[in-house]
């Protein structure tokens, strides 16, 4: 029963997303945008976009990241489809986890999956790109997870999208020291398994909390 | 026999006590129909009997069990809100089978049919936002046709409906009330001198 409440949970929010294409799309050009003005700005001497890529990266994956955000639950909770939520026999904390992993896929995955093109126009090696792309497969979900609860805190505000980035960016500093860490020292060929359990480990905390959290802080914004 | 106990209920919203404290109940096959002029509460304690809202004091009991604590109340709930928890983007088809996803419960097979009854023939695959108000409407209250529920809470559903919708409406809400179900309904517009129900006023407090 929880799985079947997920999976439809989640067939509904892709067909959603297919629907709104254009506005899906719009995090996806945002990062190429962000990534391949950077070379113009700061030249396109090798060594300072090799020193610069990977911080470019991320930086520009969660800015991204926070404009698809709000689309989480702001339909549902406008046209009264989260009250459905709260009244179906699925718990709503599985319920909010479908539409985290909708929002992941549909907002985040592509933006992992251009990096490599991305990684490209700022010179990275290949032993930098697999640690960027490593960091950003577990970095990424706890951004959707933990936007989720930002969402659901501020949902029932008109316009909370900056809000939300000042709710969350600080919150996600250390995600970003870390992930860049871990590409650091891909850059020199020195291990960096350990930023990556660090990464991997904020990744179990977020998901066993955060759509808890999550859906508490949507009750609370329904009231 | 099913049954719905309000238990000095009160609500407070903003420092204003909007109504309380309220005890009813309402026994199956009963229609209880809130009335009160604009603020004074309707939607807050038709929220409040559906689990939505948390009640400031008292309680609500869905056979002498406490709905908090009650976890099959929702599977014997039918609530449409005053908006239709419509996604307009998806066609009616879509919206149905959705919430028959999300409530658990398997779509009828003729759903073509119940919406032409509903009025709808030929909009079935049109994003629900092409369709008038009154027609939204009835994409939200073909749920009533979907979930077999014993209460159905209902929330101005004659708001934007037409005098045939309005007919429709009222005789289905009549059976259910016959074979035992019970409806706990809010509307400016009084129903009609067929339907037996039972009036709870509520009055704006300052």
């Amino acid at each position: 029963m929880v799985v079947s409440g997920f999976v439809a949970q989640c067939q509904r929010d892709l067909l959603l997303a297919f629907r709104q294409r254009s506005e899906v799309l719009q995090p996806l050009l945002f990062f190429v945008l962000i990534i391949s003005l950077f070379p113009l700005g700061v030249g396109p001497g090798p060594q300072i976009l090799q020193k610069i890529g990977p911080g470019i990266v991320w930086v520009a994956a969660l800015l991204s990241a926070m404009l698809g955000l709000e689309r989480m639950f702001r339909d549902d909770f406008n046209d009264g489809y989260l009250e459905q939520m709260l009244l179906s026999p699925t718990p709503l904390p599985v319920l909010v986890m479908a539409k985290v992993v909708s929002h992941w896929i549909v907002s985040i995955l592509p933006l992992i999956i251009v990096s490599p093109l991305l990684a490209l126009f700022l010179n990275l090696t290949s032993g930098m790109l697999q640690a960027l792309v490593l960091t950003l497969l577990l970095g990424t979900p706890v951004v959707s997870l933990l936007g989720a609860i930002g969402v659901g805190l501020t949902v029932s505000v008109q316009r909370g999208g900056v809000l939300i980035s000042l709710l969350l960016l600080p919150i996600l500093v250390p995600l970003l020291i870390v992930a860049t860490a871990a590409v650091d020292a891909a850059t020199v060929q020195l291990p960096y398994q350990g930023q990556i359990l660090i990464l991997a480990a904020l990744l179990l905390l977020s998901l066993a909390l955060a759509p808890v959290a999550a859906a508490y802080a949507l009750k609370v914004s329904l009231e | 026999m099913n049954s719905l106990r309000a238990e000095a209920l009160v609500c407070i919203k903003n420092d204003r006590q909007l109504f309380g404290p309220l005890t009813f109940s309402v026994p199956a096959g009963a229609i209880l129909y809130v009335r009160g002029p604009n603020g004074a509460g309707k939607t807050s304690l038709l929220r409040i009997l559906a689990g939505i809202a948390q009640t400031t004091e008292g309680g609500v009991y869905f056979n002498d069990q406490n709905i908090a604590r009650h976890s099959l109340y929702s599977s014997e709930l039918n609530y449409i809100g005053h908006i239709s928890a419509n996604n307009l983007r998806l066609s009616a088809l879509e919206n149905l089978n959705a919430w028959c996803a999300l409530q658990q419960v398997s779509p009828i097979p003729d759903l073509y049919g119940l919406l032409a009854k509903l009025g709808l023939t030929g909009l079935e695959d049109l994003p629900v936002v092409q369709l008038s108000a009154g027609q939204q409407r009835r994409v939200a209250l073909a749920r009533l046709w979907l979930k077999p529920s014993a209460v159905w809470i209902l929330d101005e559903p004659y708001t934007a409906l037409d005098v045939e919708a309005i007919k429709l409406l009222e005789e289905y809400i009549a059976q259910h009330a016959a074979q035992g179900g019970i409806v706990v309904m809010t509307s400016h517009q009084p129903p009609s001198a067929k339907l037996d129900v039972n009036q709870l006023t509520l009055e704006y407090q300052w």
